[in-house]
Order: C-alpha cells, then structure tokens, then sequence
C-alpha cells in the first residue's frame, strides 16, 4: 500500500515534469507543473517533513503557480500560440546534458551524506521554529531584509508617476 | 483518529484476512465516501436555507414548492432536491471555441481543493478523519489549490466575462489568503500548536476558555478571519468574480448542468471548511458553551456542527444585507486596512501573553 502509494506519487511528479517540458503550449505546462508541484509535497510526506509539504503548496501552488498561470492569461499573445519545444542545436545541447547529468551523479556519489536514523518524528514544526529563532537567525533575518526590499521595489515600479 | 479506529476495529472483525492494505484502503475510503455525503447534504441543506433566509429578509415566502405539474413538498423543502435533479439530466454544453480538456478539469480541481481541506476538519473528539501534525496549515494550504481551479474555469471557457471572473478572483483569493492567513497565526500563538485537535483541547472547558474571548486582540483576529474568508468564498459582498450585473455569471459563465453543480457544491463545501476552522479556531470547537454540560462525544458533533452553521448563516445575512464591494474598494479594504491591523494584532497577542499570560 505504502510502495504503491510511493511509485504513484513518483511517477506523478516525472510524467507531470515531463510535460511541462515537452508540452507546447504554456497553459498545458503550467497546468502540469500544479501536479508537479503536488507530487513534490507528497515526496515530502514521504520523507516525514509534513511542514515543508504544506509550504510547498501554499508557496508554490497557491502564489507562484497562481502568478505563473495568471501572466499567461494576461499576456495576449502567449495563451494562443504554440511554442516549439525543439532547437536548432540538439547535438550540442545534448551532450551539454549528458555531461552535467555525470557531474551531478559523480557528486551524489562521491559526497559522505549526513545519515539519520529513520524514525517517524513526533513533531517537525517545534524544531524548525526554535532552529530559526536560534541557529539560523541571522540568515532567517536577512531574508526577511531582502523580501520586505522586493515588496517595496514592487510598489514603487507598479506605482503611478504623478 | 477515525482512520485509525475504523482499521484497527475491521480488523478485530476480519481475522482471516491477512493483507492488512486492503483493510487501510476499505478503512480510508469509508470516511472519504461519508465526508462525501456530508458535502452533497450540506450544499442541498444550505441552497433551501440560503433562499428561505433571502425570502424571509425581503420580507417574501421563497420557495414554495407549489409549480405546476410537480409538487416539491411542504414549505418547498424537495425544492433543492428537484433542482438537483433537473442539474443532473440537463444537457452537457461544452462551448466549440473553448479549450475542452481544461474546461472540463477546472470543476474537478476546485472540488478536490475543497474536499482534501474538509479532510482535517475535526466534528468531534473522535470523530476527525485525520488529525495532522499540521492541522490548521494543511486546511490554509489545500485552501489555496481551489483558486488555480477558478483561474483555469475562466480562461478554458474563452469568453471575456469568464476571464475577467478568472483574473479578478485570482487577485481577491491571493490577497485575502494573506489577513486569514495572520489571525490564524493569533490562534497558534495562543495555543503553542498546529493541530486542529490540539487547538480545541486549549479551549476547553466554557465559553471563556474559548480563543475568540481570549483577549482583545483575538477578537479583532476573529472579525478579520471572518471577513477575509467570506472574500475568499467568493460571497457577496465581495462576490465581484461572479458580480451578475457586470459579469454575466463571472468564471462559471459557460458551465452548464452537472459541471456548474459541481462549482456550487465546491462553493458550499469551502465555506463549511472555513466556518469550520472559525468555529474550531475561536469558538472552542465541539466543546459545549457550558463546561460539563451537553459535553459527551455525541453533543460535541451537535455543537460544532450548530457553530458551524451559525457562522453560515451570518454569511449569508451579510449576502442580503450588504451591497457589493467594487475591486478598488476591495483591495484597499485588505491591503491598508486590514493588513496593518493583522500585524498590530500579532504584535498584540505577543505583548498581552508576555504581560498576563
């Protein structure tokens, strides 16, 4: 039950990417990046971090996703025409592909990961927050900085000049 | 937690069945197809009370059930039911110019958003289908999905009136989620958790236990919750998605038939998610007002469910009694208004806990 649930949930997110890739029309691509997106949360469940699950989709599906689809829906041109999804130069870009797929899997390989025991935790949103207001305060603020700054800059262009 | 209880006891009844999956699916879609029911009753239950309350607030009968040919019983308590009906066997238009795979989606997305938040909606002490770590967040997130489903319902339908449905909802949706989203963070500062159980055991114990009488500042957070997510359901007077003199019908303009009830059911099933969360969030959930009174397992469901359809009723007094907002009006209304005082009420909550709590 849980295995199939897992590959369901893989296969989900791998054949919803691959549409947003290969599809050629953006609305379609946008459609399938809100499964996506989905599967990721569930990839997420998976691996016991049931906090980051809901970030995801609240961040992703419910702002980023609804921008996305809500530019293509604005821009007049976009939503009608079909975009192609080849180019000129598939020779080198393949490679281009292939090589930076072997850099990435030699990483994965050759990198000591930080293992942890796999126990279900009791509680994951305790220990983010005290981790955030501690160790991680510094980079937590500067963040904050930096988006309180995008939100003005936002303002300020969207604004009226009079 | 239902899903739990309902395997352990399938298979205390079934020891001959080894495969214990079979059991966990039987023992998860038992509650899914219940919740299911509780969605369809609650849709055909809150169409009869929203017309009568309209009918009886401007001082008319509503319906009567007395047409011609077809009697819909007394009082017109089937009329519904026979609305329902004609729904259901009337003709499927899907429009030629539309773009036919996403028209047909979009009704399914909304719904699933609705029905996977109304997942975490605690009924009673036991009687909750899952009780998440992350309760309240996870019903503020699956929220969020119904929106894409809006969007996608007025841009498929290639018609002027639906698109502008379309962008208007997504601005309100997207900008109101942000105030409902600051007076649930009140609650979890008071209670110190995420989970929609967890919360309710704070408020235990009467009505001054419950969040809402707290302190000042959680009042304010309740006035803004409320009002935030009647702009969220897309209700008058903030309906300008689906405004009828401007849009037509707004994004659902081109739906017909059983795809249209299907944007209705999703309608009646998110406000009874989000007075559900008021309902468990303020008002102490399905505690009885009065501690050892009425506070069994079976009144708990009583009294969440009267919470519940209280807060719906007050939305739909608000339906026929105030006129609707325009978009300028709207987005100042969140943004200057209630945005600052969110935050100042967050502040509040900090400082009057520091103090007296």
């Amino acid at each position: 039950m849980v295995e199939f649930t897992f590959w369901f949930v893989v296969s989900l997110t791998l054949i919803s990417a691959a549409i947003v890739v290969l599809s050629n029309q953006l609305i379609y691509s946008a459609m399938a990046l809100l499964f996506t997106l989905f599967g990721v949360a569930g990839i997420y469940i998976f691996l016991w971090a049931d906090f980051m699950a809901g970030v995801q989709i609240l961040v992703y599906i419910g702002g980023i996703l609804v921008l996305i689809i809500f530019g293509i829906m604005l821009t007049n041109r976009i939503s009608s025409v079909r975009l192609s999804q080849t180019n000129m130069q598939q020779g080198i870009g393949g490679s281009v592909a292939i090589w930076l797929f072997l850099l990435i899997s030699l990483v994965i390989s050759k990198t000591s990961w930080f293992q942890v025991e796999a126990v279900e935790p009791v509680e994951t949103v305790s220990g983010i927050g005290t981790l955030l207001l501690t160790k991680y305060l510094l980079p937590f603020e500067a963040i904050s900085l930096l988006l309180l700054g995008a939100l003005i800059g936002a303002a300020l262009l969207s604004r009226k000049e009079n | 937690m239902t899903v739990d209880l309902l395997f352990s006891w399938l298979s205390s009844l079934t020891s001959t069945i080894e495969d214990s999956s079979i059991l966990l699916l039987v023992a998860i879609i038992i509650p899914c197809v219940a919740l299911f029911l509780v969605m369809a009753v609650n849709a055909i239950v809150m169409v009869y009370v929203e017309r009568k309350v309209a009918a009886f607030m401007q001082d008319r009968v509503g319906p009567m059930g007395q047409g011609v040919g077809l009697h819909a019983g007394k009082w017109g308590l089937l009329q519904t039911v026979a609305d329902a009906l004609k729904l259901l066997t009337k003709e499927d238009i899907i429009p030629e110019k539309a773009d036919k795979f996403l028209f047909i989606l979009a009704p399914f997305v909304i719904f699933i958003g609705a029905f996977i938040a109304i997942v975490a909606v605690p009924f009673g002490e036991t009687v909750i289908v899952a009780d998440f770590n992350i309760g309240i967040f996870y019903i503020l997130a699956m929220g969020s999905l119904g929106v894409i489903g809006i969007i996608i319902a007025g841009w498929s339908s290639n018609n002027k009136w639906s698109l502008y449905g379309g962008m208007r909802s997504a601005a309100q949706i997207v900008s109101y989620e942000i105030p409902a989203g600051l007076s649930i963070i009140v609650i979890i500062m008071l209670t110190g958790t995420l989970s929609m159980q967890g919360i309710i055991e704070y408020q235990s114990g009467g009505m001054g236990n419950w969040i809402i009488f707290a302190n000042p500042f959680a009042f304010i957070a309740f006035l803004i919750y409320f009002i935030s997510v009647i702009a969220e359901t897309n209700r008058t007077p903030f309906d300008i998605p689906e405004a009828e003199s401007e849009l037509v019908g707004g994004f659902h303009t081109e739906y017909s038939g059983m795809r249209w009830s299907f944007f209705f059911l999703s309608e009646y099933a998110n406000m009874l998610v989000v007075c559900a969360v008021a309902a468990a969030g303020f008002l102490g959930g399905w505690h009885s007002p009065i501690p050892g009174y009425f506070d069994s397992n079976g009144w708990g469901i009583f009294w969440m469910l009267s919470k519940i359809v209280f807060l719906i009723f007050i939305m739909m007094w608000f339906r026929w009694t105030f006129p609707r907002l325009r978009v300028d009006q709207l987005m100042n209304v969140c943004w200057k208004v209630f945005l600052p005082i969110s935050l100042i009420n967050i502040f509040g909550v900090g400082v009057w806990t520091l103090i007296f709590g």
